[in-house]
């Protein structure tokens, strides 16, 4: 039941329609790794032409939701607690900066591996059920972890954590200058973009698509499937808290907001509006997502309803994700 | 005054009441996961909404057209199952063949739409809505104060989930429910409109969450947000349970309720965690749920 018949289109195992599949896939990657260089020099030029503030948030929650891909789009499991390891690892990053007097650097990464640790945690208890159990232990494991967060003294309850310093990195580069951290930002974000990339095209990958395409094969043919499962899960979690945790650095602030399940739909869409199961598509759709929050945020539209909206045109029209369509159609040609 | 374990005995049966009282909505909302689930193998996120809609159905009728709280326990659950079964035959119902986390992304979606839009006119604030005059004021029962409405939701609860128990397990109807969870198609060649027991199944269970809904609308405040945490607890009771036994969604939900009561008197800090701590100890114990088969 894990098996995600509308993801049936991956960067690198579709199936091949000619009778040339190595030349086709050749020039597909090809494609691919044009559009990242072109949208890497776009990132590299944006803050000249956009607010910066705003394309940080972006990449954050796009990292965000390229871990969350990892493992919904090539294990099959849709967690809906992902939220508890970005609002987690915020402010753990928050909490060490602030109070600790850590040097940013250091802090997303101490906060990315409690993040790890909380997935290890969460993940050994979820993998024990499948498929659509898996999305409720998530959930409620995460609001565990939201009532943790809500009654542990070190968040400060409703207010959260404010005014985080950005401080200097390694003690010499001065965050609160706007193109610096923004350097350090997309530098975090591309490391984290890469790093999954790679495991999607490792051999390791490779055993996590056929667990999502058919889990008991995978089982006869001898891989220890929950060793993988927990494997990426915490991959995933670790990526997830390293996004969470830049976040608390770009906008100085970890509150209550990123560790409710709210927030695990929202990842939800954002992977499920640019296409599950592709490289680039969770970022595509954190991108709107993020500037469609910001459009209705001023007008008296209730955002709320537009997400829902959004999501269930998206599971009864759409369920390729707009990636997922364009490959679709490039690969029809 | 009698003391059990350092604790008056009135505060620990008053949070065993309140407890008791939660655990009725926990059973009778996982009972209408666990007949959507059974049969549409679709995991109702809008559990919670259906619940806040059947609330502010009754709401809405005393303000607006003056129907009180008796007619509205009949009329609100059954506008949430119309709506519900119109949601279904339109849309809910293309989603059958696909995987079934489509399901529980759709009917997420709809949960944010139907919460978001009851929030946008209706603001955050809870409004308050009066119970029947005739269950209004208490009884003292000797060794503690009962509220008279609370007493009868308690009462309720029991009534409505043994009714639907005996409809599943007792009836005709039920006895097409239940083979045609067993096997669809073979259910449908036998000449039983399948689709349609679909359908009346998904009305089935959201009119008991709006059922849920009046019921607790004079416990709690009518409140656009009432649904949205609840659901989230009754999913854990759900996993607690297993979803393959109606009887045992309702004994878990009784059974957690009154849990939680009991550690809001030995440890309040807890209170808030530990349906899911419970949750996390029988998924180490006993992966399928209490009552569950692995589905």
């Amino acid at each position: 039941m894990t098996s995600l018949s509308g993801s049936g289109v991956t960067a690198s195992g579709e199936r091949p329609a000619t009778a040339h599949p190595h030349a086709r896939q050749r020039s597909r990657s090809a494609i691919g790794v044009v559009i990242a260089l072109i949208a890497v020099a776009g990132l590299c030029a944006a803050p000249f032409f956009v607010y910066p503030v705003f394309i940080m948030t972006v990449l954050c929650f796009a990292l965000f939701a390229t871990a969350f891909n990892l493992l919904l789009g090539y294990v099959g499991l849709l967690s809906f607690g992902h939220a508890a390891f970005f609002g987690g690892a915020a402010y753990f990053a928050a909490h060490a900066v602030k109070v600790w007097g850590f040097e940013p650097l250091s802090a997303i990464l101490l906060a990315a591996a409690g993040a790890g640790v909380m997935g290890l945690l969460i993940g050994l208890l979820a993998i024990r059920r499948q498929g659509i159990y898996f999305a409720m232990v998530t959930l409620a494991l995460s609001q565990m972890v939201f009532f943790i967060f809500l009654q542990a003294p070190f968040t400060h309850g409703e207010d959260g954590i404010q005014n985080v310093p950005r401080g200097h990195l390694l003690g010499l580069i001065d965050l609160n200058q706007p193109l610096n951290i923004y350097y350090f930002v997309l530098a975090i974000f591309l490391l984290g973009f890469f790093a999954v990339w790679r495991i999607v095209h490792s051999p390791f990958g490779h055993v996590l698509q056929a667990i999502r395409e058919n889990e008991n094969r995978a089982i006869s043919l001898g891989y220890r499937v929950e060793r993988y499962k927990l494997a990426a899960f915490v991959m995933s979690a670790t990526i997830a808290g390293l996004a969470g945790a830049m976040k608390a650095i770009v906008l100085q602030i970890a509150t209550l907001t990123d560790v409710a399940w709210q927030m695990s739909g929202e990842v939800v869409l954002m992977t499920l509006l640019g296409g599950m199961g592709t490289i680039f598509g969770p970022s595509v759709g954190a991108a709107l997502v993020v500037t469609m929050q910001n459009y209705f945020a001023t007008s008296n539209v209730p955002v709320t309803v537009i997400i829902g909206v959004i999501f269930v045109l998206c599971v009864l029209l759409f369920r390729r994700g707009i990636v997922g369509e364009a490959i679709r159609l490039m690969s029809r040609r | 005054m009698t003391m059990i374990f350092g604790i008056p005995l009135p505060a620990l049966l008053g949070q065993l009441l309140i407890g008791f009282i939660n655990g009725s909505f926990y059973a009778l909302l996982s009972l209408g996961l666990a007949v959507i689930f059974g049969l549409l193998r679709v995991i109702n996120f809008a559990h919670g909404a259906q619940y806040m809609l059947g609330a502010f159905a009754a709401y809405l009728l005393l303000a607006y057209t003056g129907i009180g709280f008796w007619p509205a326990l009949v009329i609100a659950p059954l506008i949430v199952a119309a709506i519900s079964a119109l949601i279904e035959r339109t849309m809910l119902s293309r989603l059958y063949d696909l995987d079934h986390l489509y399901g529980l992304l759709f009917t997420f979606g709809l949960a944010l739409i139907l919460e978001g839009s009851f929030r946008w006119y209706f603001g955050a604030a809870g409004q308050p809505y009066s119970g029947p005059q005739i269950l209004a004021g208490g009884t003292n029962l000797g060794f503690m104060f009962l509220p008279n409405y609370r007493g009868f939701v308690v009462v309720a609860s029991i009534v409505i989930c043994l009714a639907v128990w005996l409809l599943i397990e007792k009836t005709r109807l039920g006895a097409y429910l239940r083979a045609a969870t067993e096997n669809p198609q073979l259910v449908q060649a036998f000449g039983v409109n399948v689709p349609l027991l679909l359908t009346l199944t998904y009305a089935l269970g959201a009119g008991l969450a709006g059922l849920a809904g009046v019921l607790a609308a004079p416990v709690y405040q009518v409140s656009p947000l009432m649904g949205s945490n609840l659901i989230i607890i009754v999913f854990a009771v759900v996993v607690i349970g297993g979803m393959g036994s109606i009887g045992g969604a309702i004994i878990t939900g009784y059974v957690l309720g009154i849990l939680e009561g009991l550690t809001k008197v030995f440890y309040p800090e807890a209170s808030n965690i530990v349906v899911f701590v419970i949750m996390a100890v029988v998924l180490m114990l006993r992966p399928a749920g209490l009552f569950g088969k692995e589905v």
